[in-house]
Order: structure tokens, then sequence, then C-alpha cells
């Protein structure tokens, strides 16, 4: 057998897939035979590093040399340049954003060199549908330790020593999670694993299903183990059909090893894990209407008491746990709980994911230990704002979370300082906006996707979300009226105490938070008609200006009739005819018209 | 799988398969610009990964590198043992590559008739 010299590692997380990693990692393939390297050199297709903006990207070891943006074509390059003489292929190397330096080496570029990954340690490393790669990296070894060295109860302390808490977005304490299903006295107890992921833009947990999902495994086995569960569901959205297949892979594979299965380890703990996956609802990531939903019936929440880890998936004691958590649960058993609070806040130990999108240059995944600041997290990992605009706003927590603006950039993350804030944590999905982003917009747009996603159960959030989003479009449209800011308001608070689940209560969020620190907008948008941002197309008023030639394809396109001029003369917009719908703009040839 | 042992032991096997990823342990370095590979470093490199596999060395990782322009000394090869310095082998032919991994690579002897040059401080 030959000695496998490189291992050239290609990105196959959703990201890069769609960006052509799969015709990459075939060119790979196809040119290493060609040059006669196939015995040398090993192709790998990883999940997803989280550097999501420069894919596809490709990392050849030993060196440990940083390749991104590489398109099936540059392929030939990078096996007869690198692989075969040795010299690094400049051009496809990553720069950073400020300096435009260079820099070959994974571990140096500036988005990692501030990242903890623990959660996302094997994502990038390891070829997710072999298992032995993952054993390899110390997989299973939690399980292990917890099945033969430790009881129930024991486990159960230790994770309450970690200190982990729900990364779904609550935040709470996850051992004193476990150890109510634990107290409940039945033969059937449901461990499940909540990777619905319903936040528009989050793709935190997507990412380690797709490229770490044995960590997923190993975590629920042991979250079984501790309370007493002998069966298992991972509820997957269905818009995840990646992550869906690689769990389904790691599932076949863990049971063909006996990591599950029964008599794990020889003990007497056998679990049993299924897939159900989801069907396109928001609120199904709601924990009541999740288990509706894997029991066949409408995803609708209920009222609790009765708590699930009393009486929860077909009226048996469950214990639901999101992707994240479930994820932290290994580290925690094989390195211990001492490990785990090495990093973190005093009441927030560990580490979190964090989706970074929006008008920021690094988009995509980052893991960063709890306590760092915002500023630390935009700017150092994120690479700052793009296209040299300004820092506005940050949205944590989608549709239920809140904005931060730049006064409060040096916060420390974690769970309690963003609520004081009058933010939360929410899954991890952080949204930057730049001061052309108009934060009024930002709350319809929130409001508008809690509004389609009220399952419309409870009055408080069908009918209430509904009249909120009629005031904000209102406003939005240029036709805001004296009181709609009280109104908005006194109607949050209302909604706030009456909804019967997370979806609704939390559904005032954005409004409120964008009020409480941009309220000047909303008083400009209702009393001046004016949109600050100059982002919202109703309130702007578009003008031509002298570089107009005077063609006249602004004219023909206007739709209102709006326009007029002589041929060759500079022409005129009629404000009042004028609908704003900007086509005029799109249409000139010569940039001559602006929005103001 | 019956046991934490029974794991780590599975584990230690299955580790050298990711070794390439860690950048550690020993390595050797081909050189592979236009003169090397005119003066035969293809097939030094070969025989070279040929030994290792025949021997089942796992901690050593094999690179390349440019023409660092002794050309005149071409096929190089440079032996780097964490903590030791760099060793530039020069004029090396497949022939020589198994004595180069038995003395130098596993038992740190350099083999003074093939040295060219030393490099010390050890980094890459």
């Amino acid at each position: 057998m030959q000695h496998i010299r490189a291992h050239v590692l290609v990105c196959g997380g959703t990201g890069c897939k769609s960006a052509g990693s799969g015709k990459v990692i075939e060119n790979f393939k196809t040119e290493l035979e060609n040059k006669g390297l196939s015995d040398e050199v090993m192709v790998v297709e990883t999940g997803c590093h989280g550097f999501c903006e420069h894919g596809p990207l490709v990392i050849v070891y030993p060196e440990g040399t940083f390749y991104c943006h590489v398109g099936p074509e540059d392929v030939k390059e990078i096996v007869e340049t690198h692989l075969y003489k040795g010299r690094i292929v400049d051009r496809l190397l990553y720069r950073e954003p400020m300096s435009l330096e260079a820099v070959p080496n994974y571990k140096d570029i500036g988005f990692y060199k501030k990242q903890e990954r623990r959660v996302l340690a094997n994502c990038g490393h390891i070829n997710p549908e072999v298992i032995e790669e993952y054993i390899a990296l110390g997989g299973y070894e939690g399980l292990a330790k917890a099945l033969t060295t430790m009881t129930p109860d024991q486990v159960v302390e230790e994770v309450k020593k970690s200190g982990l808490r729900g990364r779904g977005g609550a935040g709470f304490p996850t051992g004193l999670k476990w150890s109510f299903a634990k107290a409940s006295v039945n033969e059937k107890k449901y461990i499940i694993c909540n990777a619905d992921e319903g936040d528009p833009g989050a793709f935190m947990d997507r990412s380690v299903l797709e490229g770490d999902p044995h960590k997923i495994l190993e975590g629920m086995a042991i979250a079984a183990y501790a309370i007493g569960s002998d069966e298992g569901y991972i509820y997957v959205r269905a818009e995840y059909p990646l992550a869906i297949k690689r769990l389904r892979v790691a599932i076949a594979q863990a049971e063909e090893l006996g990591f599950l299965g029964s008599h794990i380890f020889g003990t007497d703990f056998s679990l049993q894990i299924h897939i159900k996956e989801g069907a396109g609802a928001f609120v199904c990531g709601e924990e009541t209407a999740l288990m509706a939903s894997i029991e066949g019936r409408r995803g609708m929440p209920r009222p609790r008491p009765p708590f699930p880890a009393v009486a929860g998936l077909w009226g048996k004691p469950t214990n639901i746990n999101n992707v994240e958590t479930l994820a932290n649960v290994p580290l925690i058993l094989q390195k211990g709980a001492d490990w785990y609070c090495t990093c973190g806040t005093e009441k927030s130990k560990g580490t979190k994911v964090f989706a970074l999108t929006g008008k920021i240059n690094n988009t995509g995944l980052a893991e960063v230990p709890m306590g760092i600041t915002m500023r630390e997290i935009i700017y150092d990992i994120g690479g700052g704002i793009n296209n040299g605009k300004k820092f506005k706003a940050v949205q944590i927590g989608g549709p239920s979370g809140g904005c931060l603006p730049e006064s409060m950039l040096d916060l420390p993350v974690d769970y309690d300082s963003l609520i004081s804030a009058g933010a939360m944590m929410g899954s991890g999905g952080l949204v930057v906006m730049d001061e052309d982003t108009c934060m009024v917009d930002v709350a319809r747009f929130f409001l508008n996707f809690t509004q389609s996603e009220s399952c419309g159960k409870c009055t408080p959030c069908r009918e209430g979300t509904k009249r909120m989003l009629e005031i904000l479009t209102r406003i939005t449209d240029g036709n805001g009226r004296d009181g709609d800011i009280e109104l908005l308001e006194d109607m949050a608070g209302k909604i706030k105490d009456s909804a019967l689940c997370g979806l609704g209560q939390t559904a005032p969020n954005p409004v409120l938070s964008t009020l409480k620190y941009f309220r000047h907008e909303y008083e400009a948008h209702i009393y001046e008609k004016r949109c600050p941002a100059k982002a919202c197309g109703k309130l702007a008023s578009y003008n031509i200006t002298d570089a107009c030639k005077g063609c006249g394809i602004c004219i023909k396109v206007c739709p209102v009739k709006a326009i007029t001029g002589d041929s060759k003369r500079k022409h005129v917009i009629d404000p009042i005819v004028c609908i704003k719908c900007g086509a005029c703009m799109t249409a000139c040839p010569f940039k001559a018209i602006v929005k103001g | 799988m019956k046991s934490l042992e029974d794991l780590k032991a599975l584990r230690e096997k299955l580790q050298a398969d990711i070794k390439v990823r860690e950048n550690s342990g020993t390595k050797i370095i081909v050189g592979m610009g236009t003169c090397g590979i005119a003066a035969g470093a293809r097939e030094v490199m070969a025989a070279i990964l040929d030994e290792l596999a025949v021997r089942k060395l796992k901690n050593v990782q094999v690179q390349q590198t440019g023409c660092i322009g002794m050309c005149e000394k071409e096929v190089l090869v440079d032996v780097v043992r964490p903590g030791e310095p760099r060793i530039t082998y020069g004029r090396v032919k497949p022939i020589d590559v198994k004595r180069i991994i038995a003395e130098h690579v596993i038992n740190g002897r350099i083999i003074e008739d093939l040295v060219v040059g030393k490099i010390e401080g050890g980094e890459i």
C-alpha cells in the first residue's frame, strides 16, 4: 500500500457546494489521476469551515495551505504547481480585507484567530461520512466514559457543573433540564434533538449536522443515558437535504460499530434514533409544536404545564435539546466539566456559534468564547463593514431578538448581558446593518416573517402581529399617523404577555428594540414623511441631476408619465405624480437620476 | 466495542490515517523545482514513499519545495526531525533513500557523505 503524503480537503458544506465545490472535487480526482499522483494524494470531502464568503475552500495538508474561491478551472494549476512541484499558488490564497496581505496558513487567518472552535472543531477537518475519522479525533470517548464509568446521576452532575445552557436561544441550564426528565418515573422516555433551525439566515446547526453528525448522535446518546431513555428523534427541517443524508449515513455507521442499538459498550443501555423531517413551519421549532408534528398532528403549540419532562411526546417524559447544546455534551464528558469552564463568563460558560450575515466582509460561521465583545466579532472576525460603509446596528436573535447600535458594541456577549441590553442571544444569527438600512423596515421585515409563520391558534399572536404589521407597513409607505408609535408599544406589551408560545411572545421584540435605540427614525417617517436611511422606496424622492443628456429613456419607462423634457435637454420628474418605483433610476444609462 | 480501552485502541490505529493533517513529526522535504525534476526528483520521491509504506512509518510528513538555487547539487532532500537542525542531502539517488530513512529519519544519525548543508534552529 502506498504511503499517502498529502490530503486535499475540499469543503462540501452547502455553501461551498452551491458555489461549485462538487465539480472541484471531481476535477481533483481526475487531475491527480492524470498526473499519476492518485496513490500519494488523498482527496477528502469535508463539512463546512464557516468561512462561507470565500468558498469553495480547499486546504492542502501537511502544509495547511488555505486556498479560497477555488473554481473547477483552478484545480489543474493546484495539482501541477502545489501537489506536483510543491509551490504554493499565490493567487488563490486568502487576503486580509484591510491590509490585502496574503495569509497562506489556515491558523494565521484573522477570521480564525479569535475563535475557540470546540463544537466546530471537526467541521472542515474530517470527512463526515467516514466514522473512522470521527473516532480518530476522539469521537465516542465521552459516551464510552459515561456508560462504563459513570452513573446517570453522575452524568447529570457533570453537565450541571459545566454550566452548559441551552443554545437554542432561551439559555435554560441543560443539566437542570435533564434532571427533570430523569426524575419522572416511566418505562418509556424520549430524547429529542431540535434541528428545525427556523431563524432566517441562521445556519449554525446545519453546519454541525452536515460537517460532524456523529457529535450529535454521541450527545443524544449521553443525554438518553442520563435521563433513562432508549428511543430518540432528530427533528430536522426538510429544507436541509444534505444534513438529512449525512445523519442517515452516520446513524447507519454508528449502529454498525455498536455505538447505537442494543447493549452499547456491553452495558444495559440501548438507543434507537429516528429522523423526522419537518414540513416548512417556523413554529415547529417550538417544543410543543415540534412534538405535535412528530406525533403526526398539526404543528401547533399547547399550554405548559405539563412540561415535556413530565409529559411530552405521546404523553411520555421527554427531553428536548437544540443541536448546538447536544454538540457540547460529548466534549464535557470527554474532557470534563472543569475543562469546559475554562472559557466563558461567570454565568455563561463555554462558546457560542454565530452565523455572521448582512453587510459584513467575512460572512460565515464563527465560534467564539462567551464574553467576547460584539466589536471583536464584527471587526476582528467579521472583517468589518463591506463596501466601506459605516456600521449602524446588528440584529441578534433573529425574529425573536433585538438590535444593538454602535454604542453597545463593547458589550461582552453572554446570555444575561444581552437581555439587559434589550436583545437576546437567540440561536446565534447575527445580521449586520449599515448606514443604508432603515430600522423601521427591519422591524417590518421580521414582523412580516412572524406574521406569516404564526400558527393562528391564539388571538394575541394571530391578530396582534397582523395589526402591528399593518401599522409598520403604513409607516414605511409614508402613511404613518400620530399615535402609531404609542399604539405599537402598547400592543407589543400586551402580545408579549398573552401569546401562547415563544413565537408570539417574542414577535414584538424587533419592534421594541428598534424603538428603543432608533425612535428618531420612526418619528422621521411619521412626522416628516422621510426615511433617514433613504431606503424606503415610497418615501424617497427621485431627482434628475445635471448629468442628464436628455436621451428620453426614462420618459419611456416611467409607468405614470411623471417625467417631462425635450430631446437633449435636462429632464424633470414631477414629484406629485411620481410613485417612487425607481424604474427611471435603473434605466438611466448615465446614472443621472439619484434617490434622496 | 466493549469498553473505553477497546475504543482507545481503535483510535490509536485510526489516528495514523489522519496524521497528515496535523503538521507534526519528522519532515522530509524534496526539491521539486524544474532542476530537481530534471535530475530525477520524482523517482526519489517515489522511492521515499515506497520505503515509508514498507516500514509503515506514520509520523513522517513528506513535503516538496521549489528550486533553492543549488541546482548543481539536485536532487536535494532535506530531513528535519522535531527539535533537530535541518539537514540537506545532495545528489540523492533512489538507492540512497533506504539509507537516509533507516539512519537519519529513524535513528537520527546524519549521513556525512551525502550532506550538503545544515541549518540550525530547526525551523521550517
